[in-house]
């Protein structure tokens, strides 16, 4: 009871923020997508960073570490630590410039104008929303296990919150924050947000390790000195080509719609320089308590049924009640943060890039079509709410969705170099990647459903020097030349479609590049 | 020059990323309880925010900056 009680307490804080921010907002869609582009340097990081961590960070790396081990910090955080800073360094600074100069509220807007393109730009746009809405319905999936999870009585085992109420309370507080503070609303939560789950490893590791029969180096001795559970303290189970190919992977986090946007709505751009710098140290102190504490409760607890509530499972085994709630919260936290950012980008794609894009705005005026997001913004809840009750036994098939949708962002980011950095790339060249990266999830989603792991889909040669082209893996999933992701053969293709149907092709008007390269947009020409 | 040397330096963290030494084994135990892959990942990401503190010394798109005054008048009082 004390948990559920801790939450809808910090659920209440939540709403409060959130109407404070109604009342700042005007009526005009940069506000209430962008906030006005005013967000200041410290606000920009906290809210960046709560965009990009799901809850996925705090309950996912727990889970895989306790199935996979320690190199699950490398391979999915410390490789974000450079990627994710390098890509907001050097594409997220030149889209705010942009933004602020010609007024793009979108990654899509941006491309069209840029390639002078029309209906690829509308391309472009649905396969970053068919990409996006498996991990908004996730999101709210995750936020409803968590509070029917956390809600346990540890005596009879029944739920105080359903799966649906818990699916229903997050997509209410989620829905009724955005539609109400629009980009002002959120971040301003997203401050609350990101502090908490920031908190949230670090109280965990310390109230955990206290409450611990033995001291943590007696768990790590005892795991490594077992021949059966020594690789969760070593990387000797970790295929090295699936922990390079994942270094790809953070690619993606630029490519989000809701990521994008944030970048465009920032005050200055010196906001840009504080968030790259605390970014890794950001990333490390949510996830290495996380990835720490979910090899300890292999050790602790020994096999459990369900490996991403280890970390749920030792909060509740060892830790106050109130403690548990406020942990909970922040685990919450993580969900309804990059939900509510999800939820936004969603809401402004459809009303700048389709309903503003195809005569909406001339046709109702700037007042409606805030109207429209708002009003897009329940519908779109409202429906993955759904989804998320009506599957809930086929959650996994999100989650595989999400993992591709990650490799599909990660593939889309040579467009967007490609429109910030070469003059000479062409609409052609961002629409044959395009539809490449949604052929290859495509295929990929047939060939993984169609075949059962080890099946060997493509291989050149014969015998033991036969080199595996594409087969599924052990896992099931499908693998790229004897062991890498599939983002590794979706990115390179991506880059030679880009470079190839560019070259032959014709480049957009004089006048557009100079529009975009004779700017302060990009470096001046040495 | 300064451009290459940075371009090198960020080539040389992200090799670094791939600690293949360190695969197979978990001791030394950093602190008593870190085991060494662990440990260097957490270094490493300690690391990246040097690296990107570098960046932004000697390679921070100054340029963009004329951008600032656009829309400075816009302020709401969101920010911090």
């Amino acid at each position: 009871m004390i948990p559920v009680i801790v939450i809808f307490a910090y659920l209440a804080v939540i709403a409060f923020i959130g109407s404070i921010a109604y009342k700042r907002g005007k009526d005009n869609t940069e506000d209430f997508f962008l906030a006005s582009r005013s967000i200041g340097s410290m606000v920009f990081f906290l809210s960046l960073f709560a965009t990009n961590m799901t809850a996925f960070a705090i309950l996912g790396s727990s889970g895989q570490a306790y199935r996979r081990g320690i190199g699950i910090y490398g391979m999915m955080a410390s490789s974000s630590c450079l990627v994710i800073p390098l890509t907001i360094f050097f594409i997220g600074t030149r889209l705010w410039a942009l933004g602020k100069k010609f007024g793009h509220q979108t990654q899509v807007s941006f491309f069209r104008d840029r390639w002078e393109c029309n209906h690829i730009g509308t391309a472009i746009f649905a396969l970053s929303a068919a990409m996006l809405v498996p991990y908004m319905i996730i999101s709210i999936m995750g936020g409803g296990t968590v509070l029917h999870d956390i809600s346990v009585n540890p005596e009879t085992h029944d739920s105080l919150i359903s799966y649906p109420l818990g699916c229903a309370t997050v997509a209410v507080v989620v829905t009724a924050n955005v539609f109400f503070g629009g980009m002002r609303g959120t971040v301003w939560v997203n401050i609350f947000q990101t502090i908490l789950f920031l908190l949230f490893g670090l109280v965990a590791v310390a109230v955990i390790s206290h409450a611990l029969p033995l001291g943590f180096s007696d768990y790590i001795g005892k795991l490594a000195g077992d021949e059966k559970s020594r690789f969760l303290v070593t990387r000797e189970k970790m295929p090295p080509q699936v922990f390079w190919s994942y270094t790809l992977i953070p690619l993606s986090s630029i490519m989000f719609p809701h990521m994008a946007m944030m970048c465009f709505s920032a005050r200055r751009v010196t906001a840009f320089k504080r968030t790259v710098i605390a970014y890794p140290i950001a990333i490390m102190v949510i996830w290495l308590p996380c990835v720490f504490l979910g090899v300890m409760g292999f050790a602790a607890l020994g096999k459990i049924q369900d490996p991403d509530g280890v970390l749920l499972r030792l909060l509740h085994d060892y830790s106050p009640a109130w403690l548990a709630g406020i942990l909970g919260a922040g685990i919450i936290s993580a969900v309804m943060g990059s939900d509510a950012h999800q939820v936004l980008a969603m809401s402004t794609m459809f009303t700048k890039d389709v309903f503003a894009h195809y005569g909406g705005r001339e046709r109702f005026g700037e007042h409606r079509a805030v109207h429209f997001a708002r009003g897009f913004i329940v519908v779109v809840t409202v429906i993955a709410y759904l989804v998320a009750l009506r599957l809930k036994e086929k959650q996994g098939i999100f989650e595989i969705a999400v993992r591709y949708a990650f490799s599909g962002f990660a593939a889309l980011s040579p467009v967007m170099v490609a429109a910030l950095f070469w003059k000479r790339s062409t609409k052609w060249g961002a629409l044959a990647a395009t539809l490449f990266v949604a052929a290859f999830l495509v295929w990929t989603a047939l060939m993984q459903s169609g075949h059962k792991a080890g099946d060997v889909l493509w291989q050149i040669g014969a015998g033991k020097d036969a080199l595996k082209v594409f087969f599924l893996n052990p896992t099931g999933d499908v693998a790229f030349c004897n062991g890498y992701m599939t983002v590794v053969p979706m990115v390179l293709g991506s880059i030679l479609c880009v470079l190839l149907f560019s070259l032959a092709t014709r480049p957009p008007a004089r006048a557009t590049i100079d529009k975009y390269f004779a700017t302060t947009a990009f470096p001046p020409a040495t | 020059m300064k451009k290459f040397l940075l371009f090198l330096l960020i080539a040389l963290v992200y090799g670094a990323h791939q600690d293949l030494w360190n695969w197979n084994k978990a001791e030394p135990l950093v602190c008593g309880f870190l085991p060494a892959g662990l440990a260097y990942h957490a270094g490493y990401s300690v690391v990246c925010a040097g690296l990107m503190a570098v960046l932004v010394k000697f390679a921070w798109p100054k340029h963009l900056e004329a951008e600032e005054d656009r829309g400075a008048d816009k302020d709401s009082g969101t920010g911090s």
